[in-house]
């Protein structure tokens, strides 16, 4: 009897957090969902990069266009504006947690700005490459005579990587803009999870910008 | 309610722009990188390494998975980490191929 006693004294307190009707992670589950979203796509972008990756190693060439100036230089500007939004919006989170909701819609506000600088350097270097003759099935001429035989996949990596990114940035300034909306009906948490998503969307370019950019800088 | 006064004191505005500066220094770096002629195998091992260090901030500080329950932690991290590291298996395919070329 004792024993029993003891033992369920020993087990009451982990049994009532993982028992239902409380939350054993200490977060709510819209936010557990989140993290899972996050863990789920970050799987995805690495199939991605793993098979660019794998389609490189397995090339005998491999063009590498981008110059360093300009082109590095303007994909490190893109970089800056991805990485100062994900400050912006720490300070939007915080700025809810305070409940100081104007500050933090105008938090969320900059965040945009960010996002939206980003994908607008974006399109005008798709536009570019475009321009030369760049497409998912076809690298231009000029680049097949100065690395001959390299594969045309270098074009279905390059868009369908970035392109991805690009989609995700879009969805998280859609999904900014809903929270920004409806900042006064939101909780705090909702906030704080579309940070999560928005430095997701961060952390994803932190691999993106050196795999496709600066390892195909050019002499 | 408690949750909510806890979470209050998990970072200053002061870490947050210290982490920043923080990626802003390894972003630069590997800039440089890009920059001086460098072998790319060498290239590619330090770029990853930055980016893992990266990504190890952005998800510490600015995703606050520092201040949540380590139980959270252990949840998410390993199963990812195991998963990504798992994709590497097909590498050595890549060589066979480019070795029958």
């Amino acid at each position: 009897m004792n024993e029993a006693a003891a033992e369920g004294l020993a087990v009451t307190p982990v049994a009532s957090e993982w028992g239902g009707g409380a939350l054993p992670y200490k977060v709510g589950h819209k936010k557990l969902g989140m993290w899972l979203f996050i863990l789920s796509d970050s799987l995805t972008f690495g199939a991605l990069l793993m098979a660019y990756s794998y389609a490189r190693v397995a090339s005998v060439t491999w063009p590498t266009p981008f110059p360093f100036n300009p082109g590095i230089i303007f994909s490190t500007v893109m970089t800056l504006c991805l990485l100062s939004s994900s400050l912006t919006m720490v300070m939007a989170v915080s700025a809810s947690k305070r409940r100081d909701l104007a500050a933090a819609r105008k938090w969320i506000l900059a965040t945009m700005l960010g996002g939206a600088a980003f994908i607008i350097l974006h399109l005008m270097e798709w536009n570019n490459l475009i321009g030369e003759g760049l497409s998912p099935s076809q690298l231009p001429a000029e680049w097949a005579e100065k690395w001959p035989g390299a594969s045309p996949l270098f074009g279905s990596a390059f868009f369908g990587i970035t392109g991805l990114h690009m989609f995700h940035v879009f969805s998280g300034l859609c999904y900014l803009g809903v929270i920004a909306t409806r900042i006064r009906k939101v909780t705090d948490e909702d906030v704080e999870i579309s940070g999560l998503y928005w430095h997701f969307v961060d952390l994803v370019w932190m691999f993106v910008f050196p795999l496709i950019y600066l390892l195909s800088v050019q002499y | 309610m408690a949750d909510i006064h806890d979470h209050e004191h998990v970072g200053s505005t002061k870490l947050f722009v210290n982490v920043w500066i923080a990626l802003l220094a390894i972003t630069f770096f590997e800039v440089f990188l890009a920059y001086i002629d460098m072998r790319r195998d060498l290239m590619l091992i330090i770029l990853m390494g930055g980016s893992i260090v990266k990504a190890a901030l952005i998800i510490a500080y600015f995703m606050h998975l520092r201040f949540e329950r380590l139980s959270l932690v252990l949840t998410l991290i390993p199963a990812m980490v195991i998963c990504l590291t798992l994709l590497a298996i097909f590498f050595p395919d890549s060589l066979r191929l480019y070795h029958l070329r």
